[in-house]
C-alpha cells in the first residue's frame, strides 16, 4: 500500500508549488520571488557588471554608439536625431523603467492600480485637477508639429524597444515585489510626465482656498499687511532700476468686484489632499566674463525638488553631427532639460507665479449636467473616470467640465464631510502647449537669439531660464504664459456665474521679466518675486525672498570668480533670515524669566555663527524657537477659521518685526490678558526649550540629526530599505543650500564656458534605478560632502579614451 | 554512495534547469522527482537527498550571485523581509525553500518507485 504515501506526497508537492506560486498576504509569491533564476536575486548586478553589448533594433535608421563612462553616464553618438532620441528612450527604460511607469501612472491618477485602495483619493484628485485632460491637450500641440512628433515617436519607440525584449528575470525588483508589470510607453505618457512637473511647480504656488478663508476673517487693510505683494527687502531677479514699458494689456476689474468678490465673506471647506510641496524651488545664477578669473562666463543651477531614489534626473550626453548637448534629462522625456552644449549653457528655476484660479459654479441640480453661466443654463461636459484598484473593484468618479475647467471640488469630493461650494479650476497647465519644444531647441542653440527663440513658446510651469554663451552673453527670462490680472484677481475663489471674472488676456511674451548683459555682470534667481513694484502687472505667487538676498549679496561683491567659488555658494549654509531677525528676538526676550537649560540654549543661540551646518546647535535652536514664535503670533488669528487661513510668509513676519509693527498680532486672542511682543517671544522660547531638551536627550540637538535629511525610494514607506536616511548635511528652505527633510538640491551644476567646457555636476542618487546596482546611490556620498563630479564632455576623437568603460552598440534591423 | 550521488545529481540538475531560460521557477521539481525514481532509496534518505541537493542548488546559486554583488541588494531585501539585514539568512531562506520542494518532490518520486514495485 505505497499508493497512499505516493499520492499524498505528490499532492503535497503540487500543493506546495501552487502555494508558493501565489502571494502570501503582503509577501510576493515566494517561489518566483526567491527563485535565483527569476526572482530578486536576478536584480543583484555583479559589481563588475558589463554594460557593453550589441543590439539590433527595429526602428533605427543607422547605427548608434553609446559610450558609458565610469559613473555610467551614457554618451550617445547618433547620425541623426530620431536615432538619438530612440536610444535615449531605450536607456531611460533600461535604467529607470519602474520610475517612468510609476510616475506617469500616478500623474494620470492611476496609482491605485499599484498601491490599492489607499491611493483612491489621490487618484481622484489627479483626475479632478484634470491631469489627463491637460496631457491630452499637450498631445494636440505635439501632434500639430510633425517634425517634433517624429522625434517623440522615436523616443517612445526606444522605450518600447527595451520593454519588448524584457524578460521576467530582468524586471525591476519593484514589479516583483508589487506583482505588477510595466505598461507600454506612449507619447501621452511623456505628456503626462511633463504635466506631473507642471503640477509640482505651478499647482502649489497659489493659496486661493486658504486666502478665501483669510478674507472671511480679516479686513482689507489687514489683508494688505498680512499678505503684501512686494517684500521690503526683495532683491528681484530683474535688477532694480530696470525700466518696464507701458503694459500692452490692461485688464479691467469687473464693476461689482468689490461687493461680490473682495467683500464676499463666504468661506470654503475644500482643501487639496495632495498639495505640492511649497518648497519646490531652485537657485540659478550666472556671472559674466568681467567677473570671472578666466574671462569666460560661469553658469550655476540647482533645482530643489523632492529628493527621491531613483533620482528624478538622469545624466546624459546627446550627440549628432549637428549638435552636442550634455546635462540631466527627465526619465520619460527626450532631450537634456538642464545642461549645456558647445556654445551655451542654460538652467531653470521655478517662477513661483500663480497660474491657477478657482471659480464657484452653480449647478442646476445634483446631476451636475448644467451650470448657470451668462444668464442661462449651459451644459457641462461630463467625464466618467474609472479608477482601477489593485485587488478590488473599480471606483468610478464623475467630473464635470465647465468653461473654466474641471470642477475639482463638489459635494462628491472634498476632504470635508460636506462642501457647499462647487469649485472649478482654471489652470494654465490645461492649455494646449508643447514645453518639450523649448528643450529641444535649447539642446541645439548656438547663441542668445537661438535661446530666446527656444523659450518663447514655453507656457507652463513658468520658469526662470538662465543663459550664458561662450561668446560672453548672459541673460535671464522669466518665461511662461501668464494671465494679465487686474489687481487682486485670482487671489480668492472667484464668482463663476458669468464671463466677467475670466482671464481677460495674457501678458505679452516680450513683456515677461527679462535681463540681458547687465552692467553689474551677474544675474540670479532663487524663487523670489521677479521684479520690484514698478512692473506694470499684478503677479501674485508663492515667493521665497531670503535665498535671493544671500546670493545677490555674495555675487555683487565677488570678483575673479572660479568654479570653486560657485561650488561654495551652492553649498552655502548662511542663514540670512536669522541674521535679520536674531537681534529683534534677542532684544525682545525677557532673560530674567529664563532658567537652567533655557539660559544655556539662549547662549548658544546668541553666539551662533548663523550657519545651518550639519553640526550646528545654534541653527536647531533658532529654527525651533523661530517656528514657535511665528506660531505664537499667527496661529490664534489664522485658526479663527477652519481650514486655517494662509500663513503670512516668513519674510513678512521678519519685516513686521524689523519695523516693530507687530503689536496687534502679538496678543494671543485666546487668553484674557493682553500679550506684548516680549511676552510672546519669551513664552515661545520657553516652549521651544522644552522641545529642544527632549531632542537633546535623543541626541538630536545638532542640526543634521534634528533635520534628518533623507532620500526616499519612490514608494516611500512601503520599501524603507531602498531609502537612504540620516544624511550628514545641513541647510534649510530659506538657505542657499536648500536641504529640508526630504527635499533639496536635486542636481547641482556649474558650467564654466571655457573652450571644451569645464563642467561639474552631482545629484543625490545614481544613474541606475536598480537598488541592486552599485550605481543606485553612488553619487549620494559625493553630494553629501558638498563635492562634485567632473562631467566628461566627450568628443568625436575620444572613442578610445580611457574614460570609456563600456560600449553599447545599436544596429538597425 | 547512492545518497551522495543523488544529492550531487539533484544539485547539478537543479542548477542546470535554472540555466535553461524556458523552464518555470519550479523546473527543478520534476528533476528531483525523476532522480528519486531513478536512484531508489528509502523515503527518509530520498527526502534528505532532494532537500540537500536543492538547498545547495538554490543556496549556492544565490550565494554566487550575492558574492558577485557584494551583498548590495541582499542587505536591503533582508530588511524588507525582515531578517535584520542578514544576507546569509536570506541565502539560507532561499536554500530552504528550494530544499523543501526538492525534498518533497524526491519523496514523491521514491514512493512512485515503491508503489510500482508493489504492483509488480
Amino acid at each position: 500500500m505505497r499508493f497512499v504515501p505516493f499520492l499524498s506526497s505528490t499532492a503535497v508537492t503540487i500543493a506546495l508549488v501552487a502555494l508558493l506560486d501565489n502571494p502570501l498576504g503582503k509577501v510576493p509569491p515566494p517561489g518566483p520571488f526567491f527563485s535565483p533564476q527569476y526572482g530578486f536575486w536576478q536584480n543583484a548586478e555583479p559589481i563588475d557588471q558589463d554594460y557593453s553589448g550589441t543590439l539590433t533594433c527595429n526602428g533605427l535608421q543607422g547605427p548608434v554608439e553609446v559610450y558609458f563612462d565610469d559613473r555610467l553616464v551614457p554618451h550617445v553618438f547618433a547620425s541623426n536625431e530620431e536615432d538619438l532620441y530612440f536610444v535615449q528612450g531605450y536607456l531611460h527604460a533600461r535604467f529607470r523603467l519602474f520610475q517612468i511607469d510609476l510616475q506617469t501612472r500616478a500623474a494620470a491618477g492611476r496609482a491605485s492600480e499599484l498601491a490599492g485602495g489607499k491611493a483612491i483619493n489621490f487618484d481622484r484628485e489627479q483626475r479632478r485637477l484634470g491631469m489627463v485632460f491637460a496631457a491630452e491637450n499637450a498631445l494636440k500641440a505635439i501632434n500639430a508639429d510633425v517634425k517634433f512628433r517624429t522625434l517623440l515617436d522615436a523616443y517612445t519607440a526606444g522605450v518600447n524597444s527595451y520593454m519588448d525584449q524584457l524578460t521576467e528575470a530582468a524586471l525591476p525588483i519593484e514589479y516583483k515585489l508589487l506583482q505588477n508589470k510595466p505598461e507600454k510607453w506612449s507619447n501621452l505618457k511623456t505628456a503626462l510626465l511633463l504635466k506631473m512637473m507642471s503640477k509640482m511647480l505651478s499647482s502649489g504656488t497659489e493659496n486661493d482656498l486658504a486666502n478665501t478663508n483669510a478674507k472671511s476673517i480679516f479686513m482689507p487693510d489687514e489683508l494688505q499687511q498680512l499678505y503684501p505683494q512686494v517684500p521690503d527687502s526683495l532683491l528681484p531677479i530683474i535688477p532694480i532700476g530696470t525700466k518696464f514699458p507701458n503694459p500692452a494689456v490692461v485688464p479691467i476689474k469687473p464693476a461689482h468686484a468689490d461687493s461680490f468678490y473682495f467683500n464676499n465673506k463666504a468661506t470654503v471647506q475644500a482643501q487639496s489632499l495632495d498639495p505640492p510641496a511649497p518648497d519646490n524651488g531652485s537657485n540659478n545664477w550666472t556671472v559674466a566674463g568681467s567677473k570671472t578669473k578666466s574671462g569666460f562666463p560661469i553658469l550655476a543651477n540647482d533645482p530643489h525638488l523632492e529628493l527621491s531614489l531613483p533620482s528624478i534626473w538622469f545624466e546624459i550626453q546627446l550627440k549628432t553631427p549637428t549638435h552636442n548637448s550634455y546635462g540631466v534629462s527627465l526619465p520619460g522625456a527626450p532631450f537634456v532639460a538642464i545642461g549645456f552644449n558647445d556654445s551655451i549653457a542654460w538652467g531653470v528655476t521655478n517662477s513661483q507665479r500663480d497660474v491657477k484660479d478657482y471659480y464657484e459654479i452653480k449647478f442646476k441640480d445634483q446631476s451636475r449636467s448644467s451650470y448657470w453661466y451668462n444668464n442661462q443654463w449651459v451644459p457641462t461636459k461630463i467625464r466618467i473616470e474609472e479608477i482601477k484598484v489593485k485587488d478590488s473593484l473599480s471606483v468610478f468618479d464623475t467630473v464635470a467640465y465647465t468653461i473654466f475647467g474641471p470642477v475639482q471640488f463638489d459635494n462628491s469630493f472634498s476632504n470635508a464631510a460636506a462642501t457647499d461650494r462647487n469649485l472649478a479650476v482654471r489652470w494654465a497647465a490645461h492649455d494646449s502647449s508643447n514645453e518639450g519644444l523649448t528643450f529641444y531647441k535649447l539642446n541645439k542653440a548656438h547663441n542668445y537669439a537661438d535661446y530666446e527663440d527656444a523659450i518663447r513658446s514655453f507656457t507652463c510651469p513658468g520658469q526662470n531660464f538662465i543663459f550664458a554663451s561662450r561668446t560672453g552673453d548672459i541673460a535671464i527670462w522669466q518665461q511662461g504664459r501668464f494671465p494679465a490680472r487686474w489687481e487682486g484677481q485670482g487671489l480668492y475663489v472667484m464668482p463663476g456665474e458669468d464671463s466677467s471674472y475670466l482671464w481677460q488676456g495674457y501678458i505679452p511674451q516680450q513683456e515677461n521679466p527679462h535681463a540681458i548683459n547687465p552692467v553689474r555682470g551677474y544675474l540670479q534667481s532663487a524663487n523670489q518675486r521677479a521684479v520690484d513694484g514698478t512692473y506694470p502687472y499684478f503677479i501674485p505667487g508663492s515667493y521665497n525672498t531670503a535665498r535671493g538676498i544671500r546670493i545677490d549679496n555674495k555675487l555683487s561683491t565677488m570678483s575673479n570668480i572660479t568654479p570653486k567659488d560657485m561650488m561654495e555658494l551652492q553649498t552655502d549654509y548662511f542663514n540670512v533670515s536669522a541674521e535679520d531677525v536674531r537681534p529683534v528676538l534677542l532684544s525682545a526676550i525677557q532673560v530674567d524669566q529664563l532658567q537652567g537649560k533655557e539660559l544655556e540654549y539662549l547662549e548658544i543661540f546668541r553666539n551662533w555663527d548663523l550657519m545651518a551646518s550639519p553640526d550646528s546647535k545654534g541653527q536647531t535652536i533658532f529654527q525651533c524657537f523661530w517656528d514657535t514664535v511665528q506660531a505664537s503670533i499667527w496661529k490664534d488669528e489664522l485658526s479663527r477659521i477652519n481650514p486655517m487661513a494662509t500663513w503670512p510668509t516668513e519674510q513678512t513676519t521678519i519685516e513686521w518685526l524689523l519695523r516693530d509693527t507687530l503689536h496687534t498680532f502679538a496678543d494671543n486672542i485666546n487668553t484674557p490678558q493682553r500679550e506684548t511682543l516680549p511676552m510672546t517671544v519669551t513664552s515661545a522660547f520657553k516652549k521651544a526649550a522644552l522641545v529642544l531638551a527632549s531632542k537633546e536627550a535623543e541626541g538630536k540637538l545638532v542640526w543634521s540629526r534634528y533635520l534628518n535629511p533623507s532620500i526616499y525610494h519612490l514608494l516611500k514607506d512601503a520599501l524603507p530599505a531602498f531609502s537612504r536616511k540620516g544624511l550628514a548635511v545641513g541647510g534649510y528652505g530659506n538657505i542657499v543650500n536648500a536641504i529640508k527633510h526630504s527635499h533639496g538640491p536635486s542636481w547641482r551644476m556649474i558650467v564654466h564656458l571655457v573652450d571644451g567646457m569645464e563642467v561639474y555636476g552631482v545629484f543625490p542618487g545614481g544613474q541606475s534605478g536598480n537598488p541592486g546596482s552599485r550605481f543606485y546611490d553612488n553619487n549620494i556620498a559625493v553630494w553629501e560632502k558638498g563635492e562634485y563630479n567632473r562631467c566628461w564632455y566627450m568628443r568625436d576623437d575620444d572613442r578610445k579614451h580611457e574614460q570609456v568603460k563600456w560600449v553599447l552598440k545599436f544596429n538597425q534591423l | 554512495m547512492k545518497f551522495f550521488l543523488s544529492v550531487l545529481l539533484t544539485l547539478l540538475g537543479g542548477i542546470g534547469i535554472s540555466l535553461w531560460a524556458q523552464s518555470p521557477w519550479w523546473g527543478f521539481v520534476p528533476v528531483a522527482f525523476i532522480l528519486a525514481v531513478a536512484i531508489h532509496q528509502a523515503p527518509p534518505k530520498a527526502f534528505a537527498a532532494g532537500f540537500l541537493g536543492m538547498l545547495l542548488a538554490w543556496g549556492g546559486l544565490s550565494w554566487w550571485i550575492d558574492w558577485q554583488n557584494t551583498s548590495l541588494l541582499s542587505k536591503q531585501v533582508a530588511v524588507l523581509f525582515p531578517l535584520q539585514g542578514s544576507s546569509a539568512a536570506l541565502i539560507l531562506l532561499t536554500g530552504i525553500l528550494g530544499g523543501l520542494l526538492g525534498g518533497i518532490a524526491a519523496l514523491a518520486g521514491c514512493y512512485l518507485r515503491s508503489a510500482k514495485s508493489k504492483v509488480e
